[in-house]
């Protein structure tokens, strides 16, 4: 256990990091995220200030669409990352937990009169069901009404009696879903869905922070505080494709400014050899200058290869560039590689 | 746990274990079930000549790297090749397929000053 925003967080459940990796990737993970936060923007005038507020197109959302987006300061650096859920008459916003407070603060601050932000976080509980027989195994228990929905969009269902808002989204890469409901049915729905897991023969596991973690890596997708922070602008992270520059929204014109003098550094993802790179390790040109630094890597038990995400100087950004990375003093060979190491099953 | 009731141990959780004239060292189960996933591991040159004590690798799990330990000094006369390809071979079978080096010990009195079974088992136990 590990103590994370204020949880307390398994890394790992007796099944093993690599193995529940493995798991989510060929059926059924299940990812225990009440940590997460929801913050519901409503009123007169809700759309255009949740518009002004994150950095993604959103207005072009039907009710029901699920969308991934940036939170910006001024700077054009990234308080957080989003998935935003239309819903009738309301915006649904799902945030990281070490940023919850903050995040609420910065949209409470910015509300118009009109508008109201309250955060559901508390009476909300999150669970992630990821893998390829996600879907089928929460057919079962709901009635068939979750493969129905299409990828990025989102449906009132029941499980069981329980009242569950599902978002067929999730942060491994694989298809699935996150279920929203009432706090106090947690225990309930977690063992409801490990049990029919078991009775239906798909195979269903528990799944901690490590794998979690991996699973994102591998898919390409950015943890905060790593690949993104209040430290990093939205573009050196590569998130241009998540910033709509039709619209207006807080960090814009920073952002053009910085598109127009062309980024300092660039994230990149690296492939090593001999050896595992992680959070803080030096990248070095193979001259040996120092070039940047690694923000996250690890061993990737799908594609089994040890990479890391890292920020270099833009000339050695390139797929297919040569160079160092220091581990534990030595220098160890490493290549820049297209990301996603593992392309998402929804995106093939 | 299980304990290689064979082998001495150091309490940063190495074991050696003497096969003829030569000690095999890996790590001890508890120490595998501590680090969990064990996904590469650093072993030295054959032919190297370490102290007692002096750091002959890196094991590196899911979360974090640590230092492996020589038990008694020695030349090292071969390294399980197997554990590059399947370093979790250290999770399954620590003691057995497991194995990390094989070194020709340099000062044999050195062994006297290891954990025996019994003493690392209750050393182990208070973690």
């Amino acid at each position: 256990m590990a103590p994370f925003a204020g949880y307390d967080m398994p890394i790992s459940y007796p099944t093993g990091a690599v193995e529940e990796h493995l798991i989510t990737r060929r059926s059924v993970g299940l990812f225990d995220i009440d940590h997460m936060g929801q913050i519901e923007v409503s009123g007169p005038g809700a759309n255009e200030f949740v518009s002004a507020t994150v950095s993604a197109k959103i207005l072009d959302m039907k009710d029901r669409d699920a969308r991934y987006s940036l939170l910006l300061d001024e700077q054009g650096l990234v308080l957080d990352d989003l998935f935003v859920y239309r819903l009738p008459g309301r915006w649904w916003i799902v945030v990281n937990a070490s940023n919850r407070e903050a995040d609420y603060a910065w949209f409470k601050r910015r509300a118009p009169a009109g508008v109201k932000v309250v955060d559901h976080s508390e009476a909300t509980y999150m669970i992630a069901v990821q893998g390829p027989r996600a879907l089928e195994l929460l057919d079962l228990v709901s009635g068939g009404a979750v493969s129905v929905l299409p990828r990025f969009t989102s449906g009132d269902i029941s499980i069981r009696g329980i009242p569950v808002l599902f978002g067929r989204t999730g942060y491994t890469g694989e298809d699935g879903g996150e279920l929203f409901f009432p706090a106090e049915r947690a225990l309930e729905l977690w063992e409801l869905l490990l049990a029919e897991g078991e009775r239906r023969g798909i195979e269903t596991k528990a799944i901690g922070l490590a794998a979690r973690d991996s699973l994102r890596f591998e898919a390409g997708m950015p943890l905060h505080g790593h690949e993104i922070s209040p430290a990093i602008n939205a573009l050196e992270a590569g998130f241009k494709w998540a910033c709509d520059f039709e619209k207006d929204f807080v960090g814009r014109s920073a952002l053009e400014k910085i598109q127009a003098e062309g980024p300092r550094r660039r994230l990149v993802g690296i492939e090593v050899t001999g050896g595992v790179p992680r959070e803080g390790y030096e990248l070095r040109s193979e001259a040996g200058a120092p070039i940047g630094q690694c923000v996250a890597g690890m061993f990737c038990p799908t594609v089994r290869k040890y990479a890391a995400n890292a920020f270099v100087l833009p000339e050695f950004a390139k797929a297919g560039t040569r160079l160092k990375v220091v581990i534990h003093g030595n220098p160890k060979d490493a290549v820049v590689v297209k990301r996603p190491l593992y392309v998402p099953a929804y995106r093939r | 746990m299980t304990i290689d009731k064979n082998a001495r141990y150091r309490t940063s959780h190495e074991y050696a274990r003497r096969e003829g004239a030569s000690i095999v060292t890996g790590i001890s189960d508890h120490a595998q079930d501590s680090l969990g996933d064990i996904v590469f591991v650093e072993l030295p040159a054959v032919g190297k000549v370490l102290k007692q004590g002096e750091a002959f690798g890196v094991v590196e799990s899911v979360k974090a790297a640590s230092d492996l330990y020589m038990p008694l000094s020695g030349t090292i006369t071969e390294v399980n090749a197997a554990l590059q390809g399947d370093p979790a071979l250290i999770n399954k079978d620590p003691y057995g397929a497991g194995w990390m080096i094989k070194f020709a010990p340099a000062n044999a009195a050195e062994w006297d000053g290891l954990l025996d079974a019994a003493a690392y088992e209750k050393e182990a136990g208070k973690e």
